[in-house]
């Protein structure tokens, strides 16, 4: 080991091949995975993100919401995600193919995020995620995330109409509003959009272990959970 | 008090090495000057952070200091602030001093100096205006990227051309972890680069590059580093050679292999194929194997003189950088074990584990080189033995405490996580004492590194600093101690 063009050619090769199989390969594998058309409902899944949605990804990124938050829901086999209710199963791979910049994150300090919008699906469910926003310690359940007030502004009602967006919150002093900014419409506009309520074909198949065979009787026994850690990455 | 010679056999005259520290002088110096900046200025921003995780009302009015902006501004800092200046000043001075070679235009390697830490704050101050892509390690604005890159590759290139100028025949264990980390560093971050920034390929393979980048930044840049030191100093410290010297290309060459696997066991459960993390998870056990190599080649002289390590505190930031290293490799092959993963990964636990590298293995490695280096280069003992004392009790003693809250911590998180019936507002109120635990931990940890700050500014920039404070200025042992060089490579 004497010669210095000998480590600096195997320190590449040594490289080299972990790129040639994990990124790179990945990269071959299942980056061009494709979006699944579903012929009875005539749409693609996962779907198209929209303009405030996709403006709203990017504020998510620049907030660092990341940091905290997951964007993963893991089998049962690696977690208690589902008992959760972070989601009504794994997260498939096919479902991120639409996003610019994915953020699975890596620490759980909050909750799963991948399924807020299926969480939160009442009428007022933006009203809700703005006043969490605001004032998380409102709320017990959330008071260990920081306050995000900078996303709001308060706006004097001198000759005007009340915006209709306005949050009703009591800490705002008489005679003045609160409104969301642009940059907090569209991170709501976002949270609400993340949702894996289709349930892709190939995926189930693929991640549903055969059933037991039925023989006569069908109190046989109740259905196994899932034993083996399923195959996760469709194939293409 | 001047640099004592180098080699055992083939003592170069103490001119040749005197004439090599004239030449690396001025880079070296700036380089640590920004590096020890910059780890006060991480710390100020790691410790708001960590306050924050605990008092979420800290703070919290201005946009630019939220949590999601002022950690990753933290760790950027860390990183290429303090790890990537640190690194360049020390590979510096251990490639000039074991190759025997002087640094051909000092001034140009100093405005490249200056040009990087421009660059990283330009970065550090993009991410707490907004402008992260939130991507570990990566989040400094993308438009940064390429001139960050290209100022690092030719420093780099620099101090590997010093291989070409030494007069020494020989490659030491110490130069090879050296070279590569200066090759392997430019190659990970610029593929990595190119695949999110620059031609972003598609969904969680994304995650998949990140994940290898992330593992990989840590395990080709600041480990290497940190063993390049310490198997310099041990050896010298100590006076006595590398246990087994012969295996030690087996441990370079194995770790080499498998550490660049190892990234993707962090993505077990994530919705990417399930042979990714598999492998990670193989190549995490196989680390043991260099694990062994390198625990043998560095403990050997230790275990064989203890009695050392009362006495020369140089010699004990290498002790401790060499027992972290072995904690944070058998750290990864555990949470690698069946069962485990389920649940150490998204907790505080995982987070933990690139603190020990970061921590534990680099920095104090970083210390002993800084506080062994810095005299030699300036004529002068340190400013006070007792700052450098404080220093190390103090860091010492904010890792322990905070590496201990956040592994036990963590780990009582991930239990409770993995228990769907533990409602999750509680599990993160569970968390609460342990993250307070930390926050002390780092606030030891800040009062150590001003006492490093102090200690150094006075050394380099106060000339007349008083004799009668200078009396036992730099341990004994880190003068008298013979400057034996490695046993020469097999």
């Amino acid at each position: 080991m004497n010669r210095a063009s000998l480590v600096f050619l195997g320190a590449f090769l040594a490289l080299l091949l972990s790129w040639a199989a994990l990124p790179f390969g990945n990269a071959r594998g299942y980056g061009g995975l494709a979006a699944h058309v579903d012929d009875t409902e005539n749409k693609a899944y996962p779907a198209r993100i929209a303009g405030p949605a996709a403006r709203g990804a990017l504020v998510y990124a620049d907030l660092g919401c990341a940091y905290c938050h997951t964007q993963q829901v893991r089998g049962d086999a690696d977690g208690a995600d589902v008992a959760r209710h972070w989601g009504e199963r794994q997260s498939y791979a096919r479902e991120y193919i639409r996003e610019p910049r994915v953020l699975l994150g890596a620490l759980r300090a909050g909750p799963d995020l991948r399924n807020v919008g299926a969480r939160y699906n009442t009428a007022d469910a933006a009203e809700r995620l703005y006043k969490l926003l605001y004032n998380p310690a409102a709320d017990n359940q959330t008071a260990l995330m920081p306050q995000h007030a900078f996303l709001f502004e308060q706006r004097s009602l001198e000759g005007r109409q009340p915006s209709a967006n306005a949050l009703k919150v009591s800490s705002v002093r008489s005679g003045f509003e609160l409104v969301p900014t642009e940059r907090a419409e569209s991170l709501v506009a976002y949270l609400l959009s993340l949702k894996d309520t289709y349930d892709y074909p190939e995926e189930k198949r693929l991640n549903t272990p055969p059933a037991p065979k039925k023989e006569g009787s069908h109190q046989a026994s109740e259905p196994k959970p899932a034993a083996a850690k399923p195959a996760e990455a469709p194939k293409k | 008090m001047s640099a004592a010679p180098e080699h055992s056999s083939a003592r170069p005259p103490a001119a040749e090495a005197a004439a090599i520290d004239a030449s690396i002088r001025v880079p070296v110096l700036v380089l640590l000057g920004f590096a020890v900046f910059w780890l006060l200025g991480a710390t100020a921003l790691g410790l708001a952070a960590a306050i924050k995780l605990h008092t979420p009302s800290f703070l919290a009015q201005c946009e630019f200091l939220t949590y999601g902006r002022v950690y990753p501004a933290a760790l950027n800092a860390f990183a290429w602030g303090w790890g990537v200046n640190a690194g360049l000043a020390v590979a510096l001075w251990l490639m000039a001093r074991l190759a025997r070679a002087t640094l051909p235009g000092a001034g140009l390697l100093t405005v490249a100096a200056v040009a990087w830490n421009v660059g990283v704050k330009l970065g550090v101050l993009g991410i707490l205006a907004g402008w992260s892509s939130s991507v570990t390690w990566l989040e400094m604005p993308r438009h940064l990227m390429p001139f960050l890159l290209v100022v690092f590759t030719l420093i780099a290139a620099w101090i590997v051309g010093l291989l070409r100028r030494g007069a020494s025949p020989r490659l030491y264990a110490s130069q090879w972890w050296l070279l590569s980390a200066l090759f392997w560093l430019p190659w990970v971050w610029s593929a990595a680069g190119a695949m999110l920034f620059l031609a972003p390929v598609r969904g969680t393979v994304q995650s998949v590059v990140a994940a290898w980048f992330g593992h990989n930044f840590l395990a080709l840049w600041f480990a290497p580093l940190a063993l390049a030191v310490i198997y310099y100093l041990l050896p010298k410290l100590l006076g006595r050679p590398i246990r087994a010297y012969w295996l030690a290309p087996l441990a370079f060459w194995s770790y080499a292999v498998f550490t660049t696997w190892a990234g993707a066991a962090r993505l077990a459960g994530a919705p990417v194929p399930a042979w990714t993390p598999a492998a990670g998870e193989v190549a995490c056990f196989i680390l043991t194997l260099p694990l062994v190599v390198i625990a043998v080649n560095l403990f050997g002289p230790l275990l064989g003189n203890l009695a050392a390590l009362r006495s020369s505190v140089v010699l004990r930031f290498a002790a401790v950088a060499a027992f972290c290293f072995t904690l944070s490799t058998l750290r990864l092959a555990f949470t690698a074990l069946p069962g485990v993963a389920e649940i150490t990964r998204l907790t505080w636990f995982d987070t933990a584990s690139d603190y020990a590298v970061l921590y534990g293995e680099f920095s104090f490695a970083m210390f002993a080189a800084a506080y062994y280096l810095a005299p030699r280069l300036v004529l002068r003992p340190w400013w006070s033995a007792s700052l450098i004392n404080a220093h190390f009790c103090l860091s010492f003693t904010g890792h322990v405490i905070a590496m201990f809250a956040l592994t036990v911590g963590g780990w009582i998180q991930g239990q409770e996580l993995a228990d769907g019936k533990i409602p999750f507002a509680a599990v993160a109120a569970h968390t609460l004492p342990w993250l307070q635990a930390a926050t002390l931990g780092g606030l030891l940890l800040a009062i150590g590194h001003l006492a490093f700050a102090v200690n150094l500014v006075k050394l380099v920039l106060c000339p007349q600093h008083r004799a009668a404070s200078a009396a036992a200025p730099v341990p004994a042992s880190a003068f008298s101690a013979p400057e034996l060089e490695q046993a020469p490579a097999p």
